[in-house]
């Protein structure tokens, strides 16, 4: 029903898509996997009529169709998740699924109780409890993400696009996610899934496309394919071992947080890193990890409990004393907290040091870029020139320009939300190289991670958290993914699903 | 938001609250009411001072001066939704004005001047939201351009001349004094206006569109939402409002010249931000707007009674505009928390 063949499109001097080709039959879930800057997302926005494509051709239901508006994509038939959400945060969570289409009573009023209604019982169909009333403000990711997908569903498209909807999605959200996409594919809808995880792709998908450096690589059946086959042919050369970390001297504690509490969002939290050593906090999306993190960091205040580095105090609430002391925080959703987007990628790396490059209180671009280069370098970013935009990069590289924005801080501590999230497996190993690396050379690092198996691998010490509260802490040694899921979730190890375990050696393999 | 529409009383059956408190927070929160506390408190403290204040000319007066602001406040209102604003209502009201006196000076019918001076006011309106829409110029920069180009014309087009009540229709004029059951008929109008606008804003698919786009611009056009449409349309209702609202100056006044409504654009916007309009848009209703016209117009009225300087009495009106903004942020950060506290999460 989808066809898009060698389709291209240039921002500027950057190629984002050199030959975009896929096919997607209706009743069938087409799985679009390749790494960060690979044009997925470009090719998704060309579906969706976000962007124009500059050649190639575009058929939709055996028609030649070329969108101008997201509007005209919407009204043929194709639903789009971004992987940001997009959701209006004054308006209510039911007036955000059916803006543009709600449901009509007499005298053209707004039938409001009919969307209500509509409304839960798309909540139902997906499995979540969300208040249909409340505004969209203040919801954590995952409910944003799930919203979008209701709304998706509601719009009852003959081809929903997918990008990257389960990344903040926690195990049981996803397997409704799938149940609902799997009853979509039967009633012969067309989906295309895009995601990093390749056990979700073997799990869901019919048909997989492979992609890498904007162009269209090959077009497998899952079940005539295998993880290393694909891996192979998305980075064209050997992936280096996933979760690389080499075992560092520990040092001293560097990072003290004893009986932080603050109301209604995580109570009596208490532990220490030390030089060297990465701690990762685990638990499931919205136990309070990242809370938590925001606490220490200052960007948040808390009600009582001490933050210490290096045996001195770390003033609350106050994000500046927290740099000064020596904190860098790369936060989880990078659009929103940690990049300027609009702003050009030297300026963005150059934001946290501009005092120490400022002459007589000026500030020069040249400085800037002077500065920034070597950081940039490091973290392979593929930019062309320092001074575009970083709202033009692919995900990955904009989290790499995130991470290169701290590291020129030179911190004692690196606290990392989601260091991965929504990035593909080779830069994810040299995220993880990265990190291992910056602890080799004592630096303390805090990780907060959902998926298992990077914090199985990267970290010394788990720290689970559970509803707010720290509920186990587990050596390297002790921590297993039954250990950690049973305190994430408050039951006891054998209750544990086994298929985490299936899941985790998948992830490695990869 | 302390000033979504969520907040406002709903009628749903369906609506339960877990419990009393739930109400009373909810009522607390709700900037409408605050605003309207406020202003009944003012009234009172006046009447308590001045036992005449609520009876013959001053309550005729009391009620009849918000007309011309609860209609510019209105037009605001749907401005600011969308995360824009409109700085030429007041310029605007001046050339509608004049327009609407020199049509019945040269013989036209009340009716006709009347309609003549709505469909001037979308037209100068229209010129704004093209603009602003398609020319993707920011509206603070176009509108205050404009306005200085409206009121410009309006001195070049009536230069000393003033427009007298003499070369108006009497019924005309009679409208401006006119009252049923002691209410002037000139607020009874406008309030069926902010009626109509509240009432749009909250059950017409495009009135919900107006504050998604206010709300993220940038969502709204991932979303497909027809942001220039809805961006020109709500130009064209500020400027169809501020029509009216010449119409009511001419009626009103019986006399227009070209200075006639300067400086009423920032009380427009001020009144709908004290009545919790947010200025970067996506949130609040044209009732708070249209109660903090009132409390504007009762403040300038109940001050001096009060006994407070002359001098002060902007001083008064601009530490109110500081508090309502400083208020909406404190209420706006302790609703993220309570949401963010609220959200179920399922495990």
């Amino acid at each position: 029903m989808l066809d898009l063949d060698s389709v291209s499109k240039s921002f500027g001097a950057v190629r984002a898509l050199r030959s975009g080709t896929l096919k997607v039959a209706a009743g069938s879930i087409h799985a679009l996997i390749g790494e960060n800057g690979a044009g997925k997302s470009t090719l998704v926005k060309i579906v969706a009529g976000v962007h124009r494509r500059d050649a190639g051709t575009f058929r939709f239901q055996g028609r030649e169709v070329d969108f101008g508006s997201t509007a005209e994509s919407k009204d043929a038939g194709i639903a789009v998740i971004y992987q940001e959400p997009t959701l209006f945060p004054d308006l209510s969570v039911t007036e955000n699924i059916f803006m543009g289409r709600m449901p009509l009573g007499s005298a053209r009023r707004i039938d409001r109780q009919a969307m209500h209604r509509e409304a839960e019982s798309l909540f139902e169909r997906l499995g979540v409890r969300i208040d249909p009333k409340r505004p969209a403000r203040g919801l954590s990711i995952a409910d944003q993400q799930i919203i979008e997908i209701a709304k998706a569903i509601s719009l009852d498209a003959a081809l929903l696009v997918m990008d990257e909807p389960t990344a903040a999605l926690s195990g049981v959200e996803v397997d409704r996610l799938f149940a609902v996409a799997r009853s979509l594919r039967d009633e012969g809808r067309g989906l295309v899934f895009i995601s990093h995880r390749f056990d979700e792709v073997f799990d869901l998908c019919d048909t997989v496309t492979v992609m890498r450096d904007g162009a269209y690589i090959d077009t497998h059946r899952v079940a005539d394919t295998s993880v290393p086959a694909l891996v192979a042919q998305m980075v064209g050369r050997e992936v280096a071992e996933l979760f690389p970390k080499v075992p560092a001297e520990i040092g001293d504690v560097v990072l003290s947080v004893d009986g932080l509490s603050s109301a209604g969002v995580f109570r009596d939290v208490s532990f220490q890193v030390r030089a060297g050593e990465i701690v990762g906090l685990s638990g499931l999306v919205g136990a309070g990890r990242s809370e938590i993190a925001r606490a220490v960091f200052g960007v948040d205040r808390y009600d009582s409990g001490t933050v210490t580095l290096h045996g001195k105090p770390v003033k609350p609430g106050n994000p500046r004393a927290a740099i000064r002391s020596g904190i860098a925080f790369v936060p989880e959703d990078r659009r929103q907290q940690g990049l300027v987007v609009d702003s050009s990628v030297a300026h963005n790396v150059a934001g946290v040091i501009r005092r120490n490059l400022s002459k007589a209180g000026l500030l020069t671009t040249a400085a800037e870029n002077k500065a920034v280069r070597p950081w940039a370098a490091r973290l392979e970013v593929k930019t062309n020139a320092l001074d575009m935009p970083a709202t033009t990069m692919s995900g990955g590289n904009q989290q790499k320009v995130v991470i290169a924005k701290w590291l020129a801080t030179e911190p004692s501590l690196l606290i990392i939300d989601e260091p991965t999230r929504g990035i593909d497996v080779g830069t994810k190993s040299e995220v993880h190289r990265l990190l291992s690396e910056l602890a080799g050379q004592g630096l303390a690092v805090l990780m907060i991670s959902s998926e298992l198996p990077e914090v199985l691998g990267m970290a010394d010490r788990v720290l689970v958290v559970c509803e707010g509260r720290i509920t186990a802490e587990l050596d390297r040694s002790e921590a297993t993914p039954e250990n950690v899921m049973a305190a994430a979730t408050g039951t006891t190890p054998d209750r544990v699903h086994v298929a985490l375990e299936t899941q985790q050696v998948e992830e490695v393999t990869a | 938001m302390s000033t979504t529409v969520d907040t406002t009383p709903s009628t749903d059956p369906g609506r339960r609250r877990p419990d009393a408190r739930g109400v009373a927070g909810d009522l607390l929160r709700s900037r409408e009411l605050a605003v309207l506390v406020v202003l009944l408190l003012l009234v009172a403290v006046a009447t308590f001072k001045s036992n005449g204040f609520l009876t013959g000319d001053s309550w005729r007066d009391l009620l009849l001066t918000p007309s011309i602001l609860l209609l510019l406040a209105a037009g605001q209102t749907m401005v600011l939704i969308t995360r824009n604003v409109d700085l030429s209502v007041a310029s605007t009201l001046g050339l509608t004005a004049y327009a609407t006196g020199e049509l019945m000076s040269s013989g036209q019918s009340p009716w006709v001047a009347a309609l003549g001076g709505v469909a001037f006011g979308a037209f100068l309106g229209a010129i704004n939201g093209v603009m602003i829409a398609f020319g993707r110029v920011p509206a603070l920069v176009i509108t205050l351009g404009t306005s200085l180009a409206f009121r410009g014309f309006l001195l070049h087009w009536a230069g000393s001349d003033r427009v007298n009540a003499s070369e108006m229709d009497s019924g005309f004029l009679a409208l401006g004094t006119k009252q049923v059951l002691t209410i002037p008929v000139l607020t009874i109008i406008a309030l069926l206006v902010v009626v109509a606008v509240g009432y749009y804003l909250r059950t017409a698919r495009s009135g919900r569109e107006l504050y998604a786009i206010g709300s993220d611009p940038a969502a709204a056009a991932l979303f497909g939402l027809p942001i220039r449409q809805r961006v020109l349309g709500a130009f064209i209702a500020s400027g169809a409002l501020a029509g009216l609202a010449g119409v009511f100056f001419a009626a009103r006044y019986g006399g227009v010249s070209s200075n006639a409504g300067q400086g009423i654009e920032l009380q427009a916007i001020a009144a709908a931000v004290i009545g919790g309009v947010a200025i970067f848009g996506g949130s609040g209703s044209v009732w708070g707007a249209a109660i903090g016209a009132f409390l504007l117009v009762t403040i300038d009225r109940v001050l001096p009674i009060l006994g407070v300087p002359d001098f002060y009495q902007q001083a008064v009106v601009g530490g109110l505009i500081i508090g309502a903004v400083v208020l909406d942020r404190f209420l706006a950060s302790r609703a993220e928390h309570r949401l963010v506290a609220e959200r179920e999460v399922t495990p």
